[in-house]
């Protein structure tokens, strides 16, 4: 006998040891999120998937799917408190899209539309941060970085190395690199690593590659990014 | 400074789990931790530069950049504001000519803000190379500036700058009836471990760091350990390694009941965490002891040595062939580090993040293994039900709150201290007590708990009416409630570990909304505003710390809307930053001062 959870009413079947977010992708069901990565370890600092499990509100990606859970997902109540979460990853950092290569393939700025956010609604923080262009292929600009830990997670469960962590407390939270200079071109990363390509804003960059893709012709300038999300992270999308 | 850190490293094994104590150590030393340092430490400790680097800049008492051979830091709890701590940290830097955050030119002394030292009772308090200053005032500052422009030792500092009074005022059921070394053990032993557990939990004893779980079942879940072992025959059960955890980080400002249980009551906390370990099958340890209760280190070290050689602790517990040891760990001044999983993180070396749950610490705790988490107070109370049985206290207190709580008493009353009341007393007949009269309010729980208004003084203390860990703050009418929050919004905002979205940001717009308001720069749009920002934080936040951050203004609210809305400036819209004065810099570029170089804000509406 299948064991199963509803989302949003619909009878979504599960394996132990499953995430909610594991069972609803492999049900083509979307639940938006942003340091979730289906190759690697779930982290739950986001808190864009948060869905309400029998009243209660949990992450989706870190909370196992268990028989009788009522899980709540695409609610008005619900996607109005991830708008204001994503505004808040908005003005904690200096995302000017316009201006920025990643625009179109952002997932942060794709959730934003998603979310149908229209405007900041928090004060801007401003805050100060630097760029490291100093690694020959690869570029950090600090300014878009939303502390996801997907780079940190795919340069150490991925890569087999130990590039980027996450330091200092609170509001303070910055990436920083493994070298004595603090610089990226210290580091032994290669362009060709996982954690060179899995940022989700426009922090970690490939240099050379920018406007390769005119600005309309983009993933997200075409699809939703639910779409693009089941259809990547699905093996079995559609079937 | 090489050899200082290998020997360093070597005294504690090369073990990452370590990590805190070593940085206590190099701090302590260099007054920071070099860079050198650091990338030595990574080599012999075989973890990443930036694991170190993180914990560093995680903690506020380890530092990247070098502090004063003096550092100074002022406490700035509320309790400590009502103490004049405002004018003296203002004297005290004038005095030592170092600003607040600096470091002195000639590199001397540093002085800075801290968070809640656990000594509301005898502030204002502060801490000098990590060590307690308390009843701080000008004669005292005037000693400490000549002490440091001298260039004294802390060891020759005269010791009353360092005394630290209990100040217990009223004792009851534990406080009365201390037990004698070995008793609750030799009682356990006696009666069988499984038996000695179930009148634990008929005793009805609820953890008291504020959460309140039920001991008993928290211990029986950890005996058990995961679902998979619980097919295994009993002999495998037993060799599963498990670990018993005390939980003194004691971080809630206002709470300081576990400084003085630890002061005088250390050998029944150990006893309580011995009873523990024997009942779930656990060999190690730990006393997570907060970085501001550094003087009572070698006190507890010495308590931890007297129980070696009485074999209440060691290989052969009282010959009974169990085996139990308890190690001390510091803090660094983090008060997310209270919340168990953050806890665990700290013990094994890494920076205070809370983990994801399930799975729970009775499971999973610390290296993954079955681990007890218990306040001090808990292991206290533990104890004493393990020698007299769980009848006498059961029969204490509420039907959902049994035996009695030891309550840190501050602020605005004439004896400051603990005192210890069955559950179910009224906070009334506590108000009396202690000496306060002329009550605006009282904050129960610290500002994670609630703040009650004079209208509600017949309210109990109990789980299912105030609960608290222990904090309990008296505000007379001359206080100004928004002075209260205000406050506590900035510890919050201070305090967040930073790894969640909702608490990281979150708290600092909170800060940002209620500093608009309070400094008379919000408009009608504001208080509703701040109202949903409250609701966004606590329903969405990772965990505990996140989703009590908004309680002082929520609490606040409810009670005073008038008092929030008279801060209200009577315009419809007021804009987050000042238009003039941002064009300030275009104007002194252009060499213009006239009308027309000034934007006007928008103006007050007319009624
Ligand atoms: C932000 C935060 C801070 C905490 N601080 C403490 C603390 O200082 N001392 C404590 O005993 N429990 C603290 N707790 C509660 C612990 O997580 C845990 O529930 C408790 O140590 C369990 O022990 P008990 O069952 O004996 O209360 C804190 C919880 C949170 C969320
Ligand atoms: S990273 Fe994304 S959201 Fe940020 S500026 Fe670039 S496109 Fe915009
Ligand atoms: S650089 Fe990108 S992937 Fe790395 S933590 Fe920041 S946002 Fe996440
Ligand atoms: S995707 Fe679940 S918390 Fe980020
Ligand atoms: S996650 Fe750190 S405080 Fe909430």
């Amino acid at each position: 006998m299948n064991k199963t959870i509803t989302i949003d009413g619909k009878t979504i079947p599960f394996e132990d040891g499953q995430t909610i977010m594991a069972a609803a992708t492999a049900a083509d069901v979307y639940i938006p999120h942003l340091c979730h990565h289906p190759e690697l370890s779930p982290h739950g600092s986001c808190k864009l998937c948060t869905v309400k499990v029998n009243g209660r509100n949990c992450s989706a990606c870190t909370f196992p799917a268990a028989e009788g859970q009522d899980v709540l997902n695409n609610t008005k109540e619900i996607n109005d408190d991830r708008q204001k979460i994503t505004q808040m990853l908005f003005v904690e950092g200096n995302h000017f899209c316009p201006s920025c290569e990643k625009t179109g393939n952002c997932q942060l700025q794709a959730v934003a539309y998603h979310l149908n956010m229209l405007d900041n609604h928090f004060p801007l923080f401003y805050p100060k941060r630097e760029m490291d262009a100093s690694h020959p292929d690869v570029m950090i600009d600090h300014n878009r970085c939303i502390f996801c830990t997907l780079c940190v997670r795919a340069s150490q469960q991925h890569d087999g190395k130990d590039v980027f962590a996450i330091s200092g407390r609170g509001i303070n939270k910055h990436l920083i690199v493994n070298a004595q200079s603090g610089l990226l071109k210290d580091t032994d990363l290669d362009m060709n690593d996982k954690a060179a390509h899995v940022c989700p804003t426009g922090a970690i960059l490939i240099k050379r590659t920018g406007y390769q893709v005119p600005i309309g012709q983009r993933l997200y300038d075409h699809h939703e990014i639910d779409q693009v999300s089941l259809v990547t992270e699905n093996p079995h999308h559609g079937e | 400074m090489q050899v200082f850190i290998e020997n360093l490293a070597a005294s504690h094994n090369y073990q990452p789990t370590r990590l805190m104590l070593i940085l206590r150590a190099i701090q302590d030393r260099y007054h920071y931790i070099p860079e050198p340092a650091i990338r030595q430490l990574a080599g012999l400790l075989k973890i990443p530069g930036t694991q170190i680097i993180g914990v560093i800049e995680f903690y506020s008492f380890f530092h990247l950049t070098p502090r004063g051979q003096y550092e100074l830091l002022i406490s700035d709890s509320i309790t400590d504001h009502m103490l004049g701590k405002h004018n003296l940290m203002a004297y005290l830097s004038a005095k030592l000519q170092v600003a607040v955050g600096a470091v002195r030119s000639d590199g001397l002394v540093s002085l800075d803000n801290m968070s809640c030292s656990g000594l509301c009772d005898q502030g204002p308090a502060g801490l000098v190379n990590g060590y307690a200053l308390t009843r701080l005032d000008r004669p005292r500052i005037d000693l400490i500036t000549d002490l440091i422009n001298q260039q004294k030792p802390l060891d020759k500092w005269p010791g009353e700058l360092f005394q630290v009074n209990d100040n217990l005022i009223k004792s009851g059921l534990l406080l009365d009836d201390p037990i004698a070394p070995g008793d609750a053990l030799r009682a356990a032993f006696k009666r069988g471990l499984q038996e000695t557990l179930a009148e634990i939990t008929q005793s009805g004893l609820r953890g008291r760091g504020g959460a309140g779980y039920t001991t008993g079942w928290k211990w029986h879940l950890c005996y058990e350990g995961p679902e998979e072992n619980a097919f295994c025959d009993v002999d495998a059960q037993k060799q599963l390694q498990r670990y018993v955890i005390c939980n003194a980080d004691e971080g809630e400002p206002g709470t300081f009941k576990d400084r003085v249980l630890l002061s005088s009551y250390a050998h029944q906390v150990f006893e309580g965490m011995t009873v523990c370990a024997a009942i779930v099958g656990a060999t190690e340890g730990f006393l997570y002891l907060r970085g501001e209760y550094l003087f009572l280190y070698d006190k507890l070290q010495a308590i931890l040595a007297e129980r070696r050689q009485a074999d209440l602790l060691g290989g052969n517990i009282l010959g009974k062939g169990i085996a139990f040891d308890i190690e001390i760990c510091l803090g660094a001044g983090a008060y997310i580090c209270g919340e168990e999983s953050a806890l665990i993180e700290s013990l094994e070396g890494k920076m205070g993040i809370p983990r994801n749950r399930p799975p729970y610490p009775v499971t999973q705790g610390y290296l993954g293994k079955p681990t007890v988490v218990n306040n001090v107070e808990t292991f206290m109370a533990a104890a004493s039900i393990a020698v007299n049985g769980g009848n006498g206290f059961a029969n204490m207190g509420t039907e959902k709150s049994k035996g009695t709580k030891i309550l840190s008493i501050s602020g605005d009353c004439s004896q400051p201290g603990i005192y210890e009341y069955p559950f179910g007393a009224t906070i009334q007949t506590i108000l009396n007590d202690c000496g306060a009269d002329d009550v605006l309010g009282v904050q129960i729980g610290g500002p994670s708990g609630t703040f009650i208004s004079n209208q509600e003084l017949g309210r109990k203390l109990a789980f299912e009416d105030l609960a608290t860990g222990g904090s309990f703050i008296i505000f007379n009418n001359s206080r100004n409630i928004l002075d209260i929050v205000h406050n506590f919004t900035h510890f919050f905002a201070h305090e967040s570990c930073g790894f969640c979205t909702p608490c990281r940001v979150g708290t600092s717009l909170l800060k940002q909304q209620l500093d608009k308001i309070v400094d008379g720069h919000g408009s009608a749009g504001d208080i509703v505003a701040l109202e949903e920002l409250c609701q966004l934080v606590k329903s969405n936040s990772h965990c505990g710390l996140g989703q009590t951050a908004a309680n002082p203004i929520l609490t606040t609210l409810e009670r005073y809307p008038e008092l929030y809305q008279s801060q209200l400036k009577k315009i419809s819209y007021e804009p987050g930053f000042d238009l003039d004065g941002a064009l300030e810099t275009a104007r002194r570029m252009a060499q213009r001062n006239d009308a027309a170089a000034h934007l006007e804000q928008i103006g007050e509406d007319h009624e």
